[in-house]
């Protein structure tokens, strides 16, 4: 088993939402953390998502949306995984996400949401904390 | 400005007062250990007549309405009148967003913007599986001609000008307005506005995309030479800084990129054989008014004195009007803090005054909840009465470019145009913007700046309110507008009713018309404007230019 393996992440955006300064921000930030970083592009659907996920075999998927359809988006991203029969890729998300809608996606197995204001320091420390190399996990 | 004895007998008494600024300093510190501004440019701890040294006022300042325009384009300025107030707006369906113009308008606004929502922005009708989730969250869904008709339901669109935050399906919406206007009975030359229609920025920073960048300056080409000849009144492209600006670049970025757009327009439209003096005085821009107020003010300035010299001297233009760089300035949006949200108020009158002082044409104010959500009612009439305040109780509008000659402003307005100037060179190197956008190159340099701010906020080098400095535990709760979801099922059963009511072999013959034509050098508006009028969806225009020109993804760079 290689410990050395590095946390891999895919930073996605999905829908149609052009708001990239966030997702290109916490693509560098993960990357300067140590993390392997695999960044979407624009414009992508739940599925491609889901496919890139599995493909580039990676432990955690951050999801970002700053024009308001990450209630349906987000939750069907989680839902895909699912029926793909994988259960130990971690889910984040953020952008503009009004408070009343963090309880139904964490609900919905987003595990958690980073609003504006969040520092890279604290996203990077949630990261080290709640996700764990899938290879090293068994 | 200043002879050169003054000058130096100032030199001295500068000297000698920075060595008393030392000897205070080293008793009590200064605040900051450096000084900069938002965009990171280092400020000087004051500024004399030294810093305009260089400066001739006759050749570099001048009179406002005179080149090279540096202290605004119009003689009188607001003394004649008010910039245009014009609020951005747009929200679920056609009918909900002209209840909201209508209110705009009663409320005293001379000119309206529309927001269109994702799948209308990215020239996709609301049926397709791509804008599941999206219909009407970010602006107004148009899917037909149909929609467009209700928007625009009882407004005087003869009297006011309308602007449309549109851009690769621009000129298919240009089209849908222009139809509506005829189907009203007024005429293509008497109406007046704006699209944005400005895809080069698209590629370096908002990235609403269809076809690649070469394809997508052919439709630009095609709605200039349309709008000179057709709807005389019309600015077809507006030029706009405000989304490199929120994607993270500093100001002289902004300053520069923008202005190096503008001039691979200008070229593309002088190689289709257009004179620059008929299309120049059509050609528009768009600013982002961010929080620090003398180097925006500056930026704006420069903007204007740039523009007037590139036009000029570059171009060779003689008409004036082709010279002036008229500007719609919005205030920056990523300047606002979803902490303490009232807050955003104080910011948006700043950056707001900060745009009127820089001679701005037309403005749109941020409502204090934008951050969170569309604007509600209450919001956005705050900011609007924000510059009405501005305008009528402040007294800055009373006299033309009032910090014009300030030591400061005079110098940091020549600094940035001399540093964008830098800029436009290095792009003219690459071969020009379209080749620069190839090469992801101002795409990089904005992706630095963004970091680099971003780790300036994280390490406290750089104060943002509620964030992280002075934080209250409890945000005050405020109320947002919610979009009803039921919106997206309606505005399908809708727009298939429209199909099922129009001509459609009429519509497939004007689609296919369009594709024809499409390979060939026509000017693609007039086939537009045949396909909208039998009510062809915006979605099976685009096709017809995915298919033809090819679809461009985003690269992905960070």
């Amino acid at each position: 088993m290689d410990q050395k393996r590095k946390i891999r992440i895919l930073v996605a955006k999905p829908g149609l939402d052009g708001h990239d300064r966030g997702a290109r921000i916490i693509a560098r930030a993960y990357r300067d953390a140590g993390f392997e970083v695999v960044y979407s592009g624009l414009h992508q659907t739940p599925e491609e998502i889901v496919q890139a996920a599995i493909q580039e075999d990676v432990d955690m998927i951050g999801l970002s949306s700053l024009a308001g359809a990450h209630m349906y988006l987000f939750p069907r991203v989680a839902e895909l995984l699912k029926e793909n029969g994988v259960d130990d890729i971690v889910i984040c998300g953020g952008g503009i996400i009004p408070e009343e809608d963090i309880a139904k996606l964490k609900k919905a197995g987003i595990e958690a949401i980073f609003v504006p204001g969040s520092t890279l320091d604290d996203i990077v420390k949630w990261v080290k904390e709640h996700v764990k190399p899938r290879a090293l996990s068994y | 400005m200043f002879n050169k004895k003054d000058l130096e007998g100032i030199a001295v008494a500068r000297r000698r007062w920075q060595q008393i600024f030392k000897e205070s300093v080293s008793k009590a510190p200064e605040r900051l250990q450096r000084f900069s501004t938002v965009s990171d440019r280092p400020i000087q701890n004051v500024y004399t007549p030294l810093d305009m040294e260089d400066l001739d006022y006759s050749k570099d300042i001048g009179f406002p309405g005179q080149y090279p325009f540096t202290r605004g384009v119009q003689p009188t300025m607001y003394r004649g009148r008010l910039w245009t107030m014009r609020m951005f707006a747009g929200l679920g369906s056609a009918r909900d967003t002209n209840k909201r113009f209508q209110l705009l308008v009663n409320e005293g606004q001379t000119g309206l913007s529309t927001a269109f929502d994702m799948p209308t922005l990215m020239g996709y009708d609301t049926d397709s599986p791509r804008s599941k989730g999206e219909c009407g969250r970010c602006g107004v869904a148009i899917d037909t001609l149909k929609d467009m008709e209700i928007l625009f339901d009882g407004l005087p669109i003869d009297r006011i000008t309308t602007s449309m935050t549109i851009n690769p399906p621009a000129p298919v919406l240009w089209a849908m307005y222009i139809a509506t206007a005829e189907k009203r009975g007024i005429s293509r030359s008497a109406i007046g506005g704006t699209i944005q229609n400005d895809m080069l920025k698209e590629f370096i920073a908002q990235k609403t995309l269809m076809c690649p960048p070469r394809p997508s300056m052919k439709l630009i080409i095609d709605t200039i030479e349309f709008g000179t000849k057709e709807v005389p009144g019309w600015n077809p492209v507006s030029i706009s800084g405000y989304h490199i600006r929120e994607a993270g670049s500093t100001a002289v970025q902004e300053l520069a990129f923008t202005l190096a757009d503008g001039i691979a327009y200008v070229e593309a439209a002088l190689q289709r054989g257009l004179d620059v003096d008929s299309f120049g005085p059509r050609l528009s821009f768009f600013f982002n008014s961010h929080l620090d107020f003398f180097e925006e003010i500056a930026k704006f300035r420069a903007a204007r004195r740039m523009w007037a010299r590139i036009m000029k001297e570059r171009f060779k233009a003689k008409d004036a009007r082709s010279m002036w760089l008229r500007f719609h300035t919005q205030t920056a949006g990523c300047s606002l803090t979803a902490q303490q949200p009232y807050n955003n108020i104080i910011r948006t009158a700043l950056e707001a005054l900060a745009a009127v002082l820089g001679g701005t044409q037309s403005l749109h104010t941020n409502a204090l909840d934008e951050v969170l959500g569309i604007p509600t009612e209450e919001a956005a009439t705050i900011a609007l009465r924000t510059q009405q305040i501005i305008a009528e109780e402040s007294g800055v509008a009373n006299t033309i470019d009032p910090l014009g000659g300030s030591f400061v402003i005079e110098r940091l307005t020549r600094d940035m145009e001399e540093e964008a100037f830098e800029y436009i060179g290095k792009i003219d190197d690459m071969g020009g913007m379209v080749a620069a956008i190839e090469r992801n190159y101002p795409q990089k340099e904005i992706a630095d700046s963004a970091y680099r701010y971003q780790k300036q906020i994280d390490s406290g080098e750089k104060t943002v309110v509620g964030v992280n400095k002075y934080i209250t535990e409890e945000g005050l709760p405020i109320e947002t507008l919610e979009i009803q979801a039921e919106l997206e099922e309606k505005q399908i059963q809708w727009t298939n009713q429209v199909k099922n009511s129009r001509d459609n072999k009429r519509v497939k013959a004007t689609l296919e018309k369009l594709a024809e034509a499409a390979q060939g050098d026509d000017n693609l508006m007039y086939y537009i404007i045949n396909a909208v009028k039998e009510y062809a969806t915006l979605q099976e225009i685009c096709d017809v230019f995915r298919d033809v020109f090819g679809v461009y993804r985003d690269p992905g760079v960070y």
